[in-house]
């Protein structure tokens, strides 16, 4: 044989011995530091969506896994983006608890229009920079600063700034209900409210606890706190506070009468068939929409 | 000449005011007076709607520890005390008053001759300071008779007046360096007794000659006061970075200045001191440095406090060349976004720059080309400060010691990329504060 020949023989001969040495090793060592898993926990992260988001109030989707098997219960672990609470129930073998879809509700109404601005923003685009060196570019210092810390916060590409407007947009069918968006908003401007049947809701679109006066002085869509929509209400579903009014989504049953009485147009309700009757009849409108939502349900 | 040793930068001083003499500014016809002018809780209103008051008297008293006095600084009615917007936009409990005549409150000295002789002892010198709601005029407006309560295992070794002026633009500390250094002097006598140091030093910078030799020359005159020259270079005139100019001490991460026998006050601190102390005058007033680039009529005023900032400007004359109005310095002071604000204590400039000047450029990615690091007189990492910030990692923030940072801006100056350094630092600070607090 040629010495190159020999060369490469050793070399295979000796790099083969060691694999063999090493295999050895590790089936051993494989052997006495077994790690034990339930193999529910990846079961269970397998009906979760994977995104990370936290709104679970765990680290992840696995760390949320964990906790349930471990925890060997449902209540007070729920997946709020999703997850197939349903199949992880059957996997544990226990009841899942019917819970109702959330949705991120954007409770500000200054766009450019309403709010226009009084001085121009240029700095760090950071929402949380933004609310300490200034109030606002319309001066409001309850309302949406626009610089997009919940964009950045969301993990399902589901909250964007509306261009025209300059506040975000929450793309329904992609919100989870996580609340990531939300936990980040420095003015506390996003509100996780019940997704509604077919994403019908009413909600008060301002967070400004100025007088009405003050308020309105920045923004034209500001709440002004005058009450009406509260006597309005035939559930108790509103109640004003601090020149602000807030409808309780628990209470809430989308008849519409508040939206109908707000002066400024503050409350929003969104997802509704156009209204069919002329506005010249105030009283018979609530009334239709009150059945509108009641009617799809029991068709499903 | 001696200087801070890591660190610093020099930005283009634009002392453009600086040969105009503080002048009074007239007493407007309605002052706003906030009841929180200092670092700490709002102070206490003492008056109501349709009370006189007069030139002088408490109307905000300092209940809690860190909280300062608040006097009126006119004499009239006062006419509603409501929330008010300041100049960032968000309101703050204020009290509001309506100017009749120029009454002054019995036991103040309204003279101009200098009385030089000091009668009051340590205590009566740190109750009269928090009487008359003394602040440190420097900025940060931090309560003074706070500082000098010194912990009883503690001596102070060095008084030091903080005459560096660093800031651009800013030349009410250099004005008052000519016009006021005997009264500078006494007050910082009666700092002296208050402290129990037995030296004081003060430091000016290296670009302010004229101001050196006319304190010298005072200074003489008292033989515990050394004037010392500083090589010119922010941020000189920072509470850390003056202590290891003039003692070369350097103060622990995390500590305050008596932890190294230190007590730094402003040098306008010293002439409110000297006010309080020698003529029981409280502080009613601050000293306004109104400048910028294109600004014709540059000024220094002694503004009443709870004077409307569009008031001042107006009687400047906004030039039409005008992209943003700072209140303080260039380098630390913030865009003011609301003009219809008031004038508070330490508001020690109104800067008009030009739309050139204010505009900040593009923003690119980070180079590595570490300025940053090079410049800042803290010794961090503010490139990494700056993406822990960004990505939230506040735990990081924390271990690369972004609680030491001193906010002075050194970092985003030199920035060739334009980021926003100091901006996002100061957000990471904020979240990293509000989680080491948490965990205690």
């Amino acid at each position: 044989m040629t010495p190159t020949v020999t060369t490469i023989l050793y070399a295979a001969l000796i790099i083969g011995a060691i694999g063999m040495i090493a295999a050895v090793i590790l089936y051993f060592v494989s052997k006495a530091f077994k790690v034990i898993e339930d193999p529910r926990i990846d079961e269970v992260a397998e009906h979760l969506p994977g995104a990370n988001c936290g709104g679970c109030g765990f680290a992840g989707c696995r760390a949320l896994a964990e906790a349930i098997v471990k925890a060997n219960t449902l209540d007070g672990y729920k997946c709020p983006a999703g997850g197939d609470m349903k199949a992880i129930a059957a996997v544990m073998g226990l009841e899942a608890a019917e819970t109702e879809p959330m949705v991120a509700v954007v409770r500000c109404n200054g766009s450019c229009e309403n709010a226009p601005a009084k001085v121009k923003y240029d700095s760090a685009l950071s929402c949380q920079f933004a609310t300490s060196i200034y109030a606002g570019e319309s001066a409001c210092p309850f309302g949406c600063l626009g610089c997009g810390d919940c964009v950045k916060a969301c993990k399902f590409d589901a909250i964007h700034i509306d261009d025209t407007t300059g506040l975000p947009v929450v793309d329904e069918e992609k919100c989870v209900g996580c609340g990531a968006c939300a936990k980040t908003c420095p003015r506390k401007v996003i509100e996780i409210r019940l997704k509604g049947k077919l994403g019908r809701r009413v909600f008060v679109s301002c967070v400004n606890k100025e007088k009405g006066a003050a308020a309105r002085k920045n923004c034209s869509a500001a709440c002004i706190g005058c009450g009406k929509c509260a006597k309005a209400c035939p559930f108790e579903a509103i109640t004003v506070e601090n020149n602000l009014a807030y409808i309780d989504f628990t209470k809430c049953k989308s008849c519409r009468k508040c939206a109908g009485e707000c002066p400024i147009g503050a409350i929003h309700a969104v997802n509704f068939p156009p209204k069919k009757e002329a506005p010249a009849a105030p009283a018979e409108k609530p009334a239709a929409a009150a059945e509108a939502p009641s009617n799809p349900a029991s068709e499903q | 000449m001696k200087t801070f040793k890591i660190g610093g930068i020099h930005p283009e001083e634009n002392k453009l005011a600086k040969a105009n003499p503080v002048e009074l500014f007239p007493i407007p016809k309605q002052v706003t007076v906030f009841l929180t002018q200092h670092l700490g809780a709002p102070s206490v209103p003492q008056v109501q709607k349709g009370d006189k008051v007069k030139v002088g008297q408490l109307i905000g008293k300092a209940e809690a520890f860190i909280c300062a006095n608040v006097h009126s600084p006119v004499s009239g009615t006062v006419a509603k005390i409501e929330p008010v917007a300041d100049f960032l936009g968000y309101k703050k409990d204020a009290v509001v008053i309506d100017v009749e005549g120029d009454e002054w409150a019995e036991g103040i000295d309204t003279s101009t001759e200098l009385k030089k002789d000091i009668t009051l002892n340590k205590q009566e010198i740190i109750d009269r300071m928090k009487a008359c709601g003394i602040v440190g005029l420097g900025g940060a407006c931090f309560p003074t008779h706070v500082k000098y309560m010194v912990p009883p295992d503690k001596k102070v070794d060095y008084l030091l007046i903080n005459a560096a002026e660093c800031e651009p633009y800013i030349t009410v500390d250099y004005r008052m360096m000519l016009e006021r250094a005997d009264e500078v002097m006494v007050g910082i006598e009666a700092m002296l007794i208050a402290s129990g140091a037995p030296v004081a030093l003060i430091g000016v910078e290296a670009n302010k000659p004229d101001a050196i030799a006319h304190l010298t020359k005072v200074a003489a005159n008292y033989k515990n006061i050394q004037v010392v020259e500083l090589k010119t270079k922010y941020p000189q005139g920072a509470e850390k970075q003056l202590i290891k100019a003039l003692t070369n001490r350097n103060v622990p991460n995390g500590k305050l200045p008596i932890e190294v026998g230190c007590i730094v006050n402003n040098i306008a601190t010293a002439f409110a001191i000297y006010e309080a102390v020698q003529k029981n005058k409280p502080i009613i007033e601050t000293f306004t440095t109104v400048s910028g680039k294109a600004v014709e009529n540059l000024k220094n005023y002694r503004v009443r406090i709870g004077t409307c900032i569009n008031d001042i400007l107006n009687a400047v004359g906004i030039p039409e060349d005008t992209g943003k109005i700072i209140s303080g310095g260039p380098m630390m002071g913030k865009a003011i976004s609301n003009l219809t604000a008031f004038t508070v204590k330490g508001m020690s400039s109104l800067l008009l720059m030009t739309e050139k000047e204010s505009k900040r450029g593009e923003v690119y990615e980070c180079l590595r080309c570490g300025k940053c690091v090079h410049a800042c007189p803290m010794g961090l990492e503010p490139y990494m400060l700056h993406a822990f910030s960004e990505l939230q990692r506040y735990e990081d923030c924390e271990k690369y010691g972004i609680m030491n940072c001193i906010e002075c801006g050194s970092c985003s100056f030199g920035c060739p990329s334009n980021r926003p350094i100091l901006d996002m630092i100061r957000v990471g600070k904020n979240k990293t504060g509000a989680m080491i607090r948490a965990r205690k």
